[in-house]
């Protein structure tokens, strides 16, 4: 039984006009927005050949900080940021309501996550020297960001609004109040005044749930900037360039980005520079 | 120059609509803030107006006034650098001051003072009620005869009623009996000065002597501690406050207190440097209150200059 090959199979003039009507809408979008484009630029650009699993730590984390968003959105549906409800609203959603205990747990479990795939990205770029020329303000924007999850897990970690929560956040405020010269007066601000009290949860629960985040929110957009930009790093131990720009390979048999040290190259995307 | 009758007739430039939008501004703040207010505003935006309508019709009520057109200052020592004589259209480019720089600058120095306007109440309202308005306890932990001479009591009290058990604070307190005929009391704030929490008194709790008095919801409870030590990382006061071991950097806090009708009141609390001596003999260096892991003497006391209101 013979079949033509099928690049030069003939659609049928059913699936043209389903194909038509499918892709109606997409291109209306693009021709006014150039969103799938941009989208398509996004997801399918090139990078090194020999990439592998480390790779992907940078995207588990996000998605690690996109659950956390949204786990964090449901339970404020149901959380009540008042020092006479707070503890209750808590035992509500782990007991009563349901699936609220997986809620719950999904984000704080996912708090943990969150940090250790910051650390673990961290470690990889590092270790892999992509921190390199020109990536470097990308290394600087991530470290933001993981001072920016710290600062989360401590404001976060007070809302559950328990003696753990309450003593953890008195010394972690307190901590702050012996640095010199400024830490008395940020660990009063921290406090809301001179004490934990109301305004205190009201303060960290604000800073968790709108501040914090929209300062993630816009340094991860940045990161992804760059990364799309400045393209991924090969392994260095890769003995040859990506299959990306080829004007830019490393010399044969150099270890991309260690073999020409302060070599300033124009900035390069998807190879071995 | 050419005549006058060939070009359209432009007003001349001129400044006082900036006045006259000071006075309209100061005239609407004014409406809000104080009639006063309100009156000069309206004075000074007629008296600007004016100026501004007699500049502005100058040119069809009298022969137009030459103005000597603006130059840029740098215009002339940049020519003395540049030691050629400069093409003749060069000064007339430098003469005139581009008028989309004026109104980019004006446009963004504009935005920037209506920024600054609006995120300095911003920020006020963000920073300062942390540091305005602290409630000032005045506390009333119960009558003296609660008080045995020689004994440590456990008071727990709510400082603020209102706010509930968040609130809720102990000292330790001790009647010292009288020195020269005035009673001494000594109080001694729980929280450890290494980090914030908790201190316990190092030895057996009288539970069955707890008793609860007064508005604050005191609890009296006795008990006969030989120091004091904190379960977060272990440090260790003696019965005067004083550091014996660990982390801490300074003695416990102390409280003022006052006697009023034969009951004990609650006062300020202040920092301690250290306590010589004990009991109605101490001799405590003060201190204005500081956060714990604050040093208040020594040379570390100088990385803390600015103490907070």
């Amino acid at each position: 039984m013979a079949t033509a090959p099928p690049k030069k199979r003939k659609k049928s003039a059913r699936r043209q006009q389903l194909e038509f009507v499918a892709l109606y809408p997409v291109d209306w979008l693009d021709e006014r927005s150039g969103l799938v484009r941009w989208v398509k630029h996004f997801l399918f650009r090139k990078v090194p050949r020999d990439i592998g699993w480390y790779h992907t730590l940078g995207s588990a984390t996000l998605t690690a900080f996109i659950m956390q968003a949204i786990t964090g959105v449901i339970l404020a549906f149901y959380y009540k940021p008042d020092p006479d409800s707070a503890y209750e609203s808590i035992q509500h959603i782990t007991n009563d309501l349901t699936l609220g205990w997986l809620v719950r747990g999904m984000h704080k479990w996912g708090a943990s996550v969150f940090i250790i795939l910051m650390f673990f990205h961290a470690a990889r770029v590092f270790l892999f020297g992509a921190y390199k020329y020109p990536r470097e303000l990308n290394w600087i924007v991530g470290v933001l960001l993981l001072v920016l999850g710290m600062l989360e897990g401590f404001t976060g970690y007070l809302l559950p609004w328990d003696q753990t929560a309450y003593w953890a956040t008195v010394v972690g405020i307190n901590l702050n109040a012996t640095a010199p010269f400024l830490g008395p007066f940020l660990a009063q601000f921290l406090q809301g005044g001179d004490a934990i009290g109301r305004n205190t949860l009201s303060m960290f629960y604000s800073l968790h749930m709108l501040l914090i985040p929209g300062a993630i929110i816009a340094l991860i957009l940045l990161h992804l900037h760059l990364v799309i930009r400045l393209g991924v790093v090969a392994n260095p131990w890769t003995p040859e360039p990506g299959d990306g720009d080829k004007a830019a390979a490393a010399p044969p048999g150099g270890r991309a980005g260690l073999l020409r040290p302060g070599r300033r190259g124009p900035p390069t995307r998807g190879n071995g520079a | 120059m050419t005549s006058p009758d060939d070009k359209p007739h432009l007003p001349a430039p001129t400044l006082w609509p900036l006045g006259f939008a000071a006075g309209i501004a100061c005239l609407l703040v004014g409406l809000v803030v104080s009639e006063l207010v309100a009156i000069i505003g309206g004075a000074l935006a007629v008296v600007f107006g004016f100026l501004w309508i007699r500049d502005v019709t100058r040119g069809i009520t009298a022969e137009p006034a030459h103005v000597e057109p603006e130059r840029r200052r740098g215009a002339a020592t940049a020519r003395a650098r540049a030691d050629v004589t400069p093409p003749a259209y060069e000064e007339e480019e430098e003469a005139a001051y581009p008028r989309s720089t004026f109104l980019a600058v004006t446009t963004l120095g504009l935005g920037a003072v209506i920024g600054g306007v609006i995120t300095a109440p911003v920020l006020g309202f963000a920073v300062l009620p942390s540091f305005t308005n602290q409630p000032d306890q005045d506390v009333e932990l119960g009558p003296l005869e609660d008080f045995p001479e020689g004994q440590f009591v456990i008071a727990t009290y709510l400082e603020q009623p209102e706010v509930g058990e968040v609130s809720r604070r102990t000292v330790f307190v001790r009647n010292n009996g009288l020195l020269e005929d005035q009673p001494s009391f000594t109080v001694i704030f729980s929280r450890c000065v290494h980090l914030g929490c908790p201190v316990q008194p190092n030895g057996p709790i009288d539970e069955e002597s707890r008793k609860t008095v007064g508005e604050h919801n005191v609890l009296l409870t006795q008990a006969q501690p030989v120091g004091f030590g904190c379960p977060c990382h272990g440090g260790q006061y003696d019965t005067e406050g004083n550091r014996t071991a660990g982390p801490p950097v300074r003695a416990l806090d102390r409280a003022e207190f006052r006697i009023r009708d034969g009951r004990l009141w609650l006062g300020s609390f202040y920092s301690v440097g250290e306590v010589e001596g004990s009991g109605a003999q101490a001799r405590i260096k003060k201190y204005g209150r500081a956060a714990p892991g604050v040093h208040v003497d020594g040379i570390s006391s100088w990385l803390y200059p600015i103490e907070v209101p």
